[in-house]
């Protein structure tokens, strides 16, 4: 009776967003009189960070602090139209929409600004601070609060913006089986070290290191953010979660907490992460996304590890003590 | 039903309510004083995010029947903030990216709020040891233990 270790290795190329049917999404951007920019959504942030990249993506463009952005995600039912917040898609396809939207926003604010300051609105400027200007003339100035105001109420323009971002459907080419169901890719590789009890069957994960590539982190704390939990997940995913029945039926599989096993926090393992940043063509600021990968390469990379370890396949998720045990049992071909 | 008057502290206010037998604290603090900070998540004491202080220490709420905190303190993450100053422990929190959903996060920082209060000096294993009862699903809990970590660091630098 032994403790074996094992190491696995596991690399994944990821599709971002998906293309069935066309996969697009919308964003409106509107001003307040005040100045302040709202950002409509029906992109769901549930954690991961959807609304604080949205609102950089859109201060950046619009060229006003963060503090002065706004993202609303209230309702999708009266919200601009979105595919949802799945299949790694919100940075790179709500992004790109935010941009657009923004883009249009800003066009508007800045020739509202040109009438005021009686000049042309391909000679301004903005500072980032709330303050738009003349080119090379920063004294010629006016508040992105002021230009608010005026639009509202003297020149009754609205400073606000459309967008939206459409990977359309790709069809299969009928000679060839050829398709491009998605434009972009993040990439990563993940090693696994484990360590094996073939007495009871447990596998801990002891140690994670892992490279991702993401297009650029547009908020790297957010990217670290989810690499961490989803790696957690991933392992969960590998040893610990199922809703399949124990003994001997469906009826009798986990309902609750009580049964359906994940791991706390005394069984995570140390995750040491490299992100590298190669920004995409397409990507809003050459951004990919985190999303699902986070949790992807880490089940497959502790299948290896336990098959370097104790020298048997298991085919069968999770990794579970049993089917840990089993399989020893098959290999030194002892009857059940 | 016959209702029984019951009356405790809550982040350091009387509170007067009556409760029907067999009432947990849970429901009576999200339903009879509306204070929705802890979280009903499964009911059964797997899970922590429902837990609060009561005289100082961690009580899964949704367990503990409501009547057997009469004349007693009850504390919830409603109380950590002092006006706009937060808590060490929310300023941490904040800092380390220690919330991503946010539903574990209400029972997390009772249950590290507990442990300060008696150690100041936790080790890694302390911290691990004291939200050993608290699921999240969303941060893999390296987030929440650094900040806790760090917060009884900055409480230890302010004292
Ligand atoms: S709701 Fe109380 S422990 Fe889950
Ligand atoms: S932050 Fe989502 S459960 Fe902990």
């Amino acid at each position: 009776m032994a403790k074996h270790r094992g190491r696995g290795v596991a690399s994944i190329n990821y599709p971002i967003g998906m293309n069935l049917g066309g996969d697009p999404s919308q964003a409106l951007v509107h001003s307040n009189p005040d100045g302040k920019f709202t950002v409509a959504l029906s992109s769901i942030d549930l954690g991961q960070g959807m609304k604080s990249v949205t609102r950089q993506i859109a201060a950046e463009t619009l060229g006003v602090p963060v503090a002065d952005v706004y993202v609303d995600t209230a309702d999708s039912d009266t919200g601009p139209h979105c595919m949802g917040s799945f299949a790694s898609r919100g940075t790179h396809r709500v992004g790109n929409a935010v941009i657009a939207a923004a883009k249009e926003a800003r066009g508007v604010m800045l020739e509202a600004a040109a009438e005021e300051l009686e000049v042309n609105a391909e000679d301004l400027e903005t500072d980032g601070k709330g303050n738009i200007h003349v080119r090379g003339a920063p004294q010629r100035s006016i508040s992105v609060a002021d230009v608010a105001i005026a639009a509202q109420f003297r020149q009754g323009k609205t400073i606000s913006g459309r967008g939206i971002f459409l990977i359309p459907l790709s069809d299969v080419d009928p000679e060839t089986g050829e398709m491009t169901p998605v434009s972009c890719y993040a990439h990563a590789c993940l090693v696994a070290d484990v360590e094996v009890d073939d007495e009871t069957g447990e596998v801990t994960v002891l140690e994670m290191n892992s490279a991702y590539e993401l297009g650029r982190a547009l908020n790297p704390k957010l990217v670290e953010q989810q690499l961490v939990g989803g790696a957690w997940m991933g392992m969960s995913h590998a040893l610990y979660e199922t809703t399949e029945p124990h003994y001997p039926s469906r009826e009798n599989g986990a309902v609750d907490f009580n049964e359906y096993l994940m791991p706390g926090p005394g069984d995570i393992a140390r995750h040491n992460i490299a992100v590298l940043e190669r920004p995409a063509p397409d990507g809003p600021f050459g951004g990919k996304g985190p999303g699902e990968m986070c949790a992807n390469p880490v089940l497959p990379a502790v299948a290896n590890a336990v098959f370097d370890a104790i020298g048997v396949r298991i085919n069968d998720l999770p990794i579970s003590p049993e089917r840990i045990l089993r399989a020893l049992k098959t290999r030194d071909g002892i009857s059940h | 039903m016959t209702k029984t008057p019951l009356q405790f502290r809550l982040n350091g206010a009387e509170k007067a309510v009556f409760t029907e037998g067999g009432q947990n604290l849970l429901d009576v603090l999200r339903r009879e004083v509306g204070d929705f900070a802890p979280k009903y998540g499964c009911g059964q004491g797997a899970c922590g995010v429902c837990t609060v202080l009561v005289d100082g220490e961690p009580r899964l709420s949704c367990l503990t029947l409501a009547e057997t905190v009469q004349g007693q303190a009850v504390e919830t993450t409603s109380g950590l903030a002092d006006g706009p100053e937060l808590h060490v422990l929310q300023t941490a929190f904040m800092e380390h990216f220690a919330a991503q959903c946010g539903f574990c996060t209400p029972g997390m920082l009772m249950a590290a709020k507990a442990l300060l209060d008696t150690n100041p000096t936790p080790s890694r294993d302390d911290v691990v040891e004291a939200i050993s009862g608290n699921i999240c699903r969303c941060t893999g809990y390296e987030p929440i233990i650094d900040a806790i970590l760090d917060a009884a660091h900055n409480r230890r630098r302010s004292a």
